[in-house]
């Protein structure tokens, strides 16, 4: 018997739990450090966070981004105002057309341009804006869910992520990095028979979200997991800067398209859904009503979208069409200028903002009237909300890392620049 | 709307605001940095202004500035401050919006953190301090955000090239600085 003991305790390296007397089956009461990230499969982006727990409860965290750090701000000071575009791409890589037009409209404004678009290039921007959304939030909502063990949700998301994407491809050429948007308007006009392409997307999208809303809403496991979890009141969502769904799954009233409308959002109707409790259950349903939402103005916009033109005519801005630069010298030395000079702005500086997939995207721009900016600095939601993660995670569990950094959103491009 | 916040906010600091604008349509007073913790927190605390909401933090650096079709008064020199940090509020009850902007020597580029009036500053001001290299006085935990701890000097600043690498690498085939290194060989060590 005594052998079998002490064969068990080499095996085990410890004794066996009933042989310890009550001081020795105690766990260790100190608090551990942990590691999570910064590559860690339930993490969107890469960030590292360190973790000081009390068993599985969290009591202290130290979140570190920039591990995507890729100079935004650095190499724009260096490009051309439309050179910077493909930039702006790679901030949020989910929703692209978004920064794209927050691009364009910082540069407007510094311009004098903002409003004196012609309105077709305003309802297309307006039309990319929305399915960028949708992309955001699909992917947001499909990823937070696998991530929770709900793997179809994500595939049902995903692949109609990717009918938006094919419709987003055939607009501007590229399935991601669209570049779609330029200063005075987009780079070309909208495909043909895209108004029908985008009906019937939008008829195949609507089934989906109601399947997706059926298996997650009285879904016991998902809903034991994000009730609750990762709350913020309202004053709190306020006073760290939170915006976008954010914010109003945690009760702000705030949405850049209504409260201060650009574009042609006053001419679209719309509702602006709210939470009340801010937890991860809130930010999901908010989520959820806002792809509605979106698929409601899209609606809209092809009812209601002009002909005419897609750029503004103005020839400091819009690039002459390929016809004149081949066949005139005036077209050829404004398109020669247009290119290596680029945009001339005038001195001053300007903060545009819109609406982004995470909420209140707004660009910096500092111009000394050459044609590259002297400053650019980018306003990312995700930085910000990031920042809040850490109060939001305290007390919680480690499993509860996950769904709150899921329903965060953190984009790893745009929180790291 | 908001020319009113600035006429409300120059009645209320005399002394404290430098100049204001509102080109483009953002409302900017130009803050010494010595009114700037009073400044921040009327702001916040006036009903009428109620800015609860920060926006960003970012800063300027003037080192370079040489705008086209000015005279060359305008064009930065040594007399002149080289950074400006700049801080934009909204009001969610307003909606009403506002930067402030305060001017910073070359010498000695630090001003009272916000941190503690709005919590959102407290990453914005560590992005700037990384990045800019600007000292936040009472800021809770000033540390690099972006880059890692070891990384020398200030990439945002305009005298830092673009070209320059400064990769976190270990690399043992270069020579090692004897001064640097921790364990260094002494000759008598072969024997």
């Amino acid at each position: 018997m005594a052998d079998a003991q002490s064969l068990k305790q080499l095996v085990l390296g410890r004794k066996d739990v009933q042989d310890m007397s009550d001081e020795e089956s105690e766990l260790p009461p100190e608090l551990m450090t942990v590691n999570m990230g910064p590559s860690h499969p339930a993490m969107h982006g890469t960030v590292r966070i360190v973790l000081t727990v009390d068993g599985e409860k969290i009591v202290k965290s130290d979140i570190q981004p920039g591990y995507l750090h890729r100079c935004f701000e650095k190499e724009s000071e260096y490009a051309t105002y439309t050179q910077v575009f493909p930039y702006t791409d790679r901030l949020n890589y989910v929703s692209p057309m978004i920064n794209n037009v927050g691009w364009a409209m910082a540069v407007e404004k510094l311009l004098g341009l903002t409003g004196k678009l012609p309105r077709r290039a305003e309802y297309i921007r307006v039309i990319v804006s929305e399915m960028s959304r949708m992309t955001d939030h699909l992917t947001c909502i499909g990823a937070s869910a696998m991530e929770l063990g709900a793997f179809t949700p994500f595939l049902y998301f995903l692949k109609a992520r990717e009918w938006l994407y094919e419709l987003l491809e055939k607009i501007s050429g590229a399935r991601l990095t669209h570049s779609y948007a330029r200063v005075g308007g987009v780079v070309k006009d909208l495909p043909l028979d895209f108004e029908a392409d985008l009906t019937l997307c939008l008829d195949k999208i609507d089934p989906v979200i109601v399947d997706v809303e059926k298996m997650l809403l009285s879904n016991k496991i998902f809903y034991d997991r994000v009730v609750g979890i990762g709350a913020m009141s309202r004053e709190d969502a306020i006073k760290t800067g939170c915006v976008g769904p954010i914010a109003r799954a945690a009760g702000v009233d705030y949405d850049v398209r209504r409260d201060f409308p650009y574009s042609v959002y006053p001419e679209l109707e719309f509702d602006v859904p709210l939470g009340t409790t801010g937890d991860c259950y809130d930010r999901y349903l908010v989520r959820l009503e806002e792809l509605r939402q979106c698929a409601r103005i899209l609606r809209q916009c092809m009812r209601q979208i002009p002909e005419g033109a897609f750029v503004v005519d103005d020839p400091r801005v819009a690039m002459p069409p390929k016809k004149d630069a081949y066949n005139t010298i005036e077209s050829m030395i404004r398109h020669f200028k247009h290119i290596v000079d680029g945009i001339r702005v005038p001195p001053g500086e300007a903060y545009a903002f819109l609406e982004g997939g995470n909420g209140e995207l707004g660009f910096f721009v500092v111009a000394d009237g050459t044609g590259r900016p002297y400053k650019a600095y980018c306003r990312s939601p995700s930085f910000v909300h990031l920042s809040t993660a850490s109060q939001l995670i305290h007390d919680h569990y480690i499993a509860d890392v996950v769904p709150i950094f899921g329903m965060i959103n953190m984009i790893g491009g745009e929180c790291d620049k | 709307m908001s020319q009113k916040v600035l006429a409300a906010l120059t009645a209320a600091f005399p002394d404290a605001v430098v100049r204001t604008g509102s080109a483009h349509d953002d409302e900017t007073a130009w803050i010494k940095r010595e009114e700037l913790l009073a400044v921040a927190t009327w702001l916040r605390d006036d009903p009428a202004m109620a800015f609860d909401a920060p926006v960003f933090c970012t800063c300027i650096d003037w080192i370079d500035w040489r705008p086209v079709g000015r005279p060359v008064s305008e064009h930065w020199s040594e007399t002149k401050p080289r950074f400006t940090v700049c801080y934009q509020l909204r009001s969610v009850a307003h909606k009403h919006r506002i930067r402030l902007e305060v001017e910073l020597p070359e010498h000695d580029p630090r001003l009272p953190s916000l941190a503690d009036v709005w919590p959102a500053f407290n990453w914005q001001e560590r992005e700037t301090f990384d990045m800019y290299g600007i000292r936040f006085d009472g800021h809770p935990d000033l540390r690099r955000i972006y880059l890692y701890e070891e990384f020398v000097g200030y990439p945002l600043r305009k005298d830092y090239p673009k070209e320059k690498r400064q990769p976190l690498v270990r690399r043992d085939d270069l020579p090692v600085n004897p001064l640097k290194a921790p364990h260094a060989r002494h000759e008598s060590d072969n024997k």
